[in-house]
């Protein structure tokens, strides 16, 4: 089984040298690109891999990319964006793949930055990955050195400036226009689409933000070709993926395994199944704003396209396990509340609808709980479908809650008709 | 009072960022390095440095969870509150913190040594429950693992 | 282009591209919405306008958009009926009602509040939350605006107004969640002059009057009438509210052409006046004792008596009274007696501009098309002090520009944050050339501060730089050279440049230069307007009427000609130094003043009459635009109070005048004033009093008004029948026609459902645009289509600050500079303390430090000042504050001397 994203890491995590980086093929790609490759064909390759972005939507990203307008001399600097922020409760993929391997997230970001013709980088990083920051700062500093990164990078006349900047705490910072806002050292609020960001994003110029995980598929597919880059799923998705479980199952870990594995064997193969005494209750695939899936979707395949057909979302693939013996009202409840506190504030139904729904469960989970609220969630979850609100988190945040509704109806009327948590 | 070489960093940053505003959070980062948190005399005189009035940097400044714009005690502890510490724990975790120090979210102990805050999900979620102290996370707490931890922060 | 629009299954024509929120309101729909604001539109925040949108006849499920981001295409089909998309709206409304505190009942907005029309409107009635509110501290936001933020629902409105719009950085949004908090970064003033439209911004009861607030009364109990605000040259459309013979304050009257949806502070605050101590109440006999009051018809046949005995009477009348009191004051005198009450230097300025545009080839912009301009050159006029609304409107004119760039991009203008996204940086080119720094530098793409004689010769030199014709400048800098070409080149590509200027640098030359670059734009075949500000409210309409300067009144009495002076509304101590104004008022046997409010002048008054002001009169007032705008009386003057002409008439009457009997109405008045040349449109500037709508009156009483038969129970048990009003189609009740009456006559904006300000929707023809019938007023100049573009012949010297001999120039402030807004005890107290500016380069050469007291000697007039040191203030300059209290008038510009008081001469 080809692990390209993780094989090169050492097993203490500790990060590769430039010069482990480079003595594995690190770099390599970025070589053949700048060397035989013009950034249309950089796309083109990206875009027949079938590669689709990690950051939650699994947007193509060749697609994406493209969408980059023709470059001109006036509309620049151009920029291209690693989104590293990653703040989806559940998910710390991308942390795993900055602090092991450093370099292949730079070398992600230079191909990216390549490809869409872009004169500025940044990888946006959360304030709390301190560890990440040390590394990636110093994998920066060592690419400039070796000439990746800069001026005149290998010589090819391209120049590229890339920097590392880091965040002050805002799951809204995740969301690609509220990135872009908090880059400009503005409130990590939303903007509205159109214009998209490869028309006018950051400073209004021309930007592509992709995910940490997206970027570091980049050096092996333009090394290796899209062919091989398909060969290695399991769905028409392509490349591999790094899966996720936490909760209590026996190993909670990152495992990186070929698109569309089910479910079931990340779970029981590679997680070692639920904890002694614990039954699988349910699960949300892909980080907390997802549905839940039950039992009896447990050998669905983990890949775009067939998470949706079983009701929810491949999300960022690190999936939340819920137990027997663990609240789903509870866990829900803390779904709620940090959606709600994360909040940015600008739209109705998300800034008071979220609150709302977090008091509530609060209500629901502390006894008080009345017939009429799970009437209340119900039309709160509709008020926040997709498309209702200004930006994808409450789309996102409803999603939980509204699975939840209809997975576990018994639990919450429970709660309600015996007025506590029977849990606790 | 910005000291002379926090004016001089804040400088390197928004000349690094191109535009003045851009550097705005990561000069209140380096005021915020040095005093733990940043007070209103301080934000005036940043806000001077990234072309900005009080009120715009205030602005961004309220926004996010990591500027503090309220005193903090020396060593701050970012509990995470998310649903995989919280399946894993979270409760006990807080309860243990709030009985040994004598103070819950949001407040300071009294000799000046701890905050707790809540945080979002810090990515260690095969270690939950965890939580931040300063740049360190420590995961899978246990109330004796916290009492060691909490022994290293003077 | 317009695009076939079906709506709930009825097809529709509106405007293609147009937002369909804007076009369903427009073509009469009710539908909710927060974020979104004619003026400011759309950003998709609140999500309160959704609809649903169908993909084609086939498409039964459809989906719900924001009709305020998505812009009306040919064969688009809507709903605004779907069951869907009305629970959404419902959902959305009874989302932001959770925190929205129950306390319509004592909150200043209800009544009036978007917030509970728009959640009737909804059909939400029933409250499911039962959670804890949020709850917010308030904050202290000044003397005009109450801050009350548990009342907020976070459209985000008022920070985009006050950033976006009216250009306030102190004003912000903190936090976030469902806790933000808009507010200021401490307690404090709020520091724009354009804070009071926050009032009518806010949905809802966060930002509120704070001057209603001390005399509070509900919306639908407020008697209102149209009227124009007397506080500048521009003449803002205005709705003054009073209840119980008080004024309680003032909203905005949308005039499309004029002020649009806003107003400045100035003219939203300053109505205090009328309420304050020093009104007149009664006529005045000075005797020995002082005044005391005596009877009017005393006070009538005693003057008239002076008047009859063959007495040599003089009339000094005001640029701040009406057209109509003026005209009754020289007819009582005659014309060859009658005198506008300026100085020789203002009359100079005032008929220069007034020239420049009837005489020129070059159109005076209304405020819509200086907002529309796509280049701007203000050339020696603080037009942030002296004229705020045309500050506010060169703000949008700064727009212009990234409204350009976004359409290359296919972005519609109202896509308010996209226009800003891809307009970036961009600002139309705006130069601006002062004296000293103004508020409105921000959007300056380049600025000057220069002596008013070089800001007129780098005028000239940039007419010069447009046109080989005009005359040259002599001993012309490079870096002047290089300015005047670079602004040459801006305005030459400019579609529609306006250059502004006014008379506040007290310069004719500075007023000639503007004109120069007006006619040299003008010669190459652009499109340029002149926008010209006056000193006061009805400079414009003085100067059409003609009649001396004081210097000419002061000869006449030097000459022992006058036994009698009347003066109309004008205290001559603010036009005079005292000396000068002892002197004249000494040389006269008899002296009758006319006014509002005691002050200096009529303190030395033998009578003094009680008029009406702007609220309780009708009259015609003639912006610097040259609109004549008719003003109504919104209560009747109570007591002895009435109008000057009335005053003035009586007195004609009594003194043998038959033909002033004539005027039995304000009509009649205006009748004969029109027939005076370039006054002849004067009568159209409203409909007369015989007008009716639908047979009846236009009521100045809501139709909820309420306590009509208990108001007066005090008194009477009686109810006495409500006050006739003669002169205007207006009535003093709550009896008449309840539609939409012409603009000159709308007394308020109210529509079925609409209670708040936004039932102004339901005027407008097309929502945003002119209200049906037109904008009201009229203007009287029009440049003559084959006038020629002329220079004026004397360009002045270059300026050299002389050792020890210092120019004095007026530096106005919006608060505190004008007269009767300076009674508003909040004006007051942002008005500035008396000072005397310089520049850091001269303080420091003399040695003089921030509030060192330095002597200021002007001719003969010396006073004491603290010293204020202003940066970029050019050296050699110092700035003495225009008109306000506690400094000694001096005509400036002028040459003076200071001394440092601790430090000697410096
Ligand atoms: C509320 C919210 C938070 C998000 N957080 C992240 C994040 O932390 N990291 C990330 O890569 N994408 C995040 N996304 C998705 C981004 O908006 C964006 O789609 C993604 O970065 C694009 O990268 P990709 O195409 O490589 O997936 C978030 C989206 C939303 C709505
Ligand atoms: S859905 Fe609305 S309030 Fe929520 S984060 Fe997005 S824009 Fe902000
Ligand atoms: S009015 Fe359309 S979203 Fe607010």
């Amino acid at each position: 089984m080809e692990k390209p994203l993780t094989k090169m890491m050492r097993p203490d995590g500790e990060p590769l040298s430039l010069g482990e980086y480079e003595a594995a093929g690190g770099y390599q790609a970025l070589r053949k690109a700048l060397g035989a490759m013009t950034p249309t064909a950089v796309v083109e390759e990206v875009k027949k891999s079938n590669l689709r972005g990690r950051g939650g939507a699994g947007f193509p990203t060749g697609l994406k990319w493209g969408f980059m307008p023709k470059a001109d001399r006036v509309r620049r600097p151009r920029y291209f964006v690693v989104n590293a922020d990653e703040m989806e409760p559940g998910t710390w993929k991308d942390r795993m793949l900055m602090e092991g391997n450093p370099h292949q997230v730079v070398e992600g970001a230079l191909l990216g930055a390549y490809a869409v013709e872009a004169d500025v980088g940044y990888i946006f990083l959360r304030a709390e990955y301190a560890k990440a920051a040390r590394v990636l700062r110093r994998a920066i500093a060592e690419a400039y050195g070796a000439g990746y990164a800069g001026k005149n990078v290998l010589g090819s006349g391209w120049a590229l400036e890339l920097s590392l900047h880091i965040s002050a705490g805002r799951y809204m910072c995740g969301e690609e226009m509220g990135l872009i806002n908090a880059l400009e050292g503005r409130r990590a609020n939303p903007r509205n689409k159109p214009p998209h960001p490869q028309l006018a994003g950051l400073w209004g110029l021309p930007t592509i933000v992709s995910n940490t995980e997206t970027v570091c598929n980049a050096p092996h597919i333009i090394l290796n070709g899209a062919e091989w880059y398909k060969g290695i799923s399991r769905s028409s998705d392509g490349g591999t993926k790094i899966y996720g479980a936490s909760g209590k199952v026996k190993r909670p870990g990152l495992w990186e395994l070929p698109m569309g594995t089910p479910l079931r064997e990340v779970l029981e193969e590679h997680a070692g199944g639920m904890r002694d005494g614990l039954k699988f209750r349910g699960v949300l695939p892909g980080g907390a704003s997802t549905d839940f899936l039950g039992p009896e979707h447990l050998d669905v395949k983990m890949d775009f396209d067939s998470v949706p057909k079983a009701g929810s979302r491949m999300g960022t693939g690190t999936m939340i396990i819920l137990d027997d013996h663990t609240c789903p009202v509870g866990m829900v409840r803390n779904l709620e509340r940090f959606f709600a506190r994360e909040s940015c504030g600008w739209c109705t139904p998300c800034r008071d609808g979220l609150p709302w729904a977090a008091q509530v469960l609060d209500a629901i989970e502390e006894g008080r709980g009345e017939p009429g609220d799970l009437d209340v969630l119900a039309d709160l979850c509709r008020l926040m479908a997709p498309g209702h609100t200004y930006c994808a988190l409450a789309a996102g945040a409803v999603e939980p809650l509204q699975s939840a509704l209809k997975l576990f109806r018994e639990e919450f009327e429970r709660h309600i008709r015996d007025k506590r948590c029977p849990w606790r | 009072m910005l000291t002379e070489s926090e004016k001089e960093e804040i400088a390197e940053e928004v000349k690094r960022a191109g535009h003045a505003r851009a550097a705005c959070v990561d000069a209140l980062r380096i005021v915020q390095r040095r005093r733990g948190w940043v007070c209103d005399e301080a934000l005036r005189e940043v806000a001077a440095l990234v072309d900005m009035t009080p009120a715009e940097l205030d602005s961004v400044a309220t926004f996010y969870s990591l500027i503090y714009r309220k005193p903090v005690g020396r060593h701050v502890i970012l509990l995470c509150d998310s649903v995989v510490c919280w399946v894993m724990g979270h409760e006990t975790a807080l309860e243990h913190l709030t009985r040994r120090l004598g103070i819950t979210l949001g407040e300071t102990t009294a000799d000046g040594r701890f905050t707790i805050l809540p945080t979002a999900c810090l990515g260690a979620c095969d270690r939950a429950p965890a939580m931040m102290v300063d740049e360190e996370i420590h995961g899978d707490l246990t109330p004796e693992k916290i009492d060691r931890i909490l022994e290293q922060y003077r | 282009m317009v695009a076939t629009l079906h709506i709930d299954g009825a097809a529709y024509s509106v405007k293609e591209g147009q937002n369909l929120l804007q076009a369903c309101l427009s073509l009469g729909f009710n539908l909710p919405y927060f974020c979104w604001h004619p003026a400011m539109h759309s950003v998709g925040a609140c999500r309160q306008c959704a609809v649903k949108q169908f993909k084609d006849e086939k498409d039964t499920r459809g989906k719900i958009i924001m009709s305020c981001m998505t812009p009306a295409t040919e064969g688009m089909r809507i709903s605004i009926e779907d069951p869907e998309a009305r629970a959404f709206r419902a959902g959305v409304i009874e989302a932001l009602m959770v925190n929205h505190p129950h306390d319509c009942p004592v909150c200043d907005e209800g009544g009036e509040c978007h917030l509970q029309d728009m959640t009737v409107m909804t059909g939400h009635v029933c409250r499911r939350a039962r959670v804890r509110k949020r709850t917010h501290r308030n904050q202290d936001m000044g003397p005009f605006v109450n801050h009350e933020m548990n009342r907020c629902i976070a459209c985000y409105r008022c920070v985009r107004y006050y950033r976006e719009l009216a250009g306030g950085r102190d004003l912000d949004v903190f936090g976030w969640h469902h806790h933000v908090y808009f507010g200021r970064q401490v307690d404090g003033p709020l520091e724009s002059e354009f804070s009071g439209n926050l009032v009518e911004v806010c949905p809802t009861g966060v930002f509120t009057d704070k001057t209603l607030k001390g005399h509070y009364a509900r919306k639908w109990d407020l008697q209102t009438a149209p009227s124009v605000c007397v506080h500048c040259s521009l003449g803002c459309n205005t709705i003054p509210g009073e209840r119980y013979g008080e004024l309680r304050r003032v909203r905005n009257r949308f005039n499309e052409e004029v002020n649009g949806y806003f107003l400045c502070d100035r003219g939203r605050y300053g109505y205090e006046y009328e309420n304050s101590d020093l009104r007149l109440r009664h006529p005045l006999r000075l005797g020995a004792e002082g005044p005391r009051p005596i009877p009017s018809a005393e006070a009538v046949s005693y003057v008239a008596g002076l008047l009859r005995n063959g007495g040599r009477v003089l009339g000094i009348g005001s640029p701040r009274a009406s057209l109509e009191g003026n005209f009754a004051l020289r007819a009582l005198v005659g014309a060859g007696r009658f005198f506008i009450g300026w100085p020789e230097r203002e009359r100079a300025l005032v008929t220069t501009a007034l020239r420049l545009l009837r005489e020129g080839a070059i159109r005076t912009p209304c405020l819509r098309e200086v907002r529309e301009a796509d280049a701007a050159l203000a050339l020696g006029e603080d037009v942030s002090n002296t004229a705020p609304m045309l500050a506010f409107a060169l703000r949008q004119c700064a727009m212009q520009r990234k409204i350009k760039v976004a359409a290359a991009f296919g972005i519609a203008p109202w896509d308010s944050d996209a226009v800003r996204l891809v307009g970036q940086d961009e600002k139309s080119p705006i130069f601006i050339a002062t004296p000293c720094g103004t508020r409105l530098d921000d959007i300056a793409t380049r600025l000057w501060r220069a002596a008013p004689e070089e800001i007129a010769r780098l005028g000239f030199a940039v007419a010069k730089a447009l046109d080989p014709d005009a005359p040259e400048v002599p001993d012309l800098s490079d870096e002047a050279k290089s300015s005047a070409r670079d602004i040459a080149a801006a305005l030459r590509e400019a579609e529609r440049p306006v250059v502004v200027s006014g008379t506040g640098a007290g310069s004719p030359a500075v007023l000639e230069a503007a004109g120069a670059v007006a006619a040299a734009l003008r010669r190459l075949g652009r499109n340029v307007q002149l926008s010209l500000v006056l000193p006061e409210c009805n400079s414009a309409g003085a100067a059409l009427l003609g009649g001396g300067s004081l210097a000419g009144a002061l000869s006449e009495v030097r000459k022992g000609q006058v036994d009698t002076l009347i003066i109309l509304e004008n205290d001559l101590y603010r036009r005079l130094n005292a000396e000068a104004a002892d002197a004249l008022l000494a040389g006269v046997k008899h002296l009758m003043v006319l006014d509002h409010l005691a002050n200096a002048t009529t303190a030395r008054a033998e009578v003094a009459l009680p008029c009406a002001t702007f609220a309780e009169s009708e009259g015609t007032l003639v912006s610097q635009e040259g609109r004549a705008q008719r003003f109504f009386a919104v209560h009747p003057a109570r007591g002895e109070v009435r109008e000057s002409w009335r005053w003035l008439r009586e007195i004609g009457m009594a003194a043998g005048q038959s033909e002033m009997a004539a005027w039995q109405t304000t009509d009649d008045l205006i009748q004969t004033l029109s027939q005076e040349p370039g006054l002849s449109g004067v009568k159209e500037a409203a409909p007369g009093r015989e007008f009716r709508a639908a047979g009846q009156k236009i009521p100045r009483q809501p139709h909820r008004y309420s306590g009509r038969t208990a108001m007066g129970a005090d008194v009477s048990v009686h109810e006495p029948p409500p006050p006739e009003d003669r002169d205007s189609p207006l009535a003093f009740s709550m009896e008449g026609y309840q539609g939409q009456p012409p603009a000159a006559l709308v007394p308020r904006y109210w529509a079925p459902g609409w209670n708040s300000d936004h039932a102004l929707n339901k005027f407008q023809g097309e929502v945003g645009g002119a209200v049906r019938g037109g904008p009201a007023g009229v203007r009287l100049i029009e440049p003559a289509a084959d006038a020629p573009a002329r220079y004026a012949a004397e360009i002045p010297p270059p300026f050299q600050p002389a050792e020890g001999q210092w120019l004095v120039v007026a530096l106005h402030h919006v608060f505190g500079s004008e007269e009767l807004s300076a009674h508003t005890p909040g004006v007051a107290q942002l008005a500035p303390r008396p000072y005397l500016g310089l520049s850091p380069e001269d303080a420091q050469r003399c040695g003089v430090g921030e509030g060192d007291p330095v002597e200021l000697a002007v001719g003969s007039s010396v006073q004491q000042l603290p010293a204020r040191i202003i940066p970029g203030l050019p050296r050699g300059l110092l700035g003495l504050p225009a008109g306000l209290a506690g400094v000694k008038v001096v005509e400036l510009p002028a040459g003076g001397r200071v001394r440092s008081v601790t430090g000697g001469p410096p």
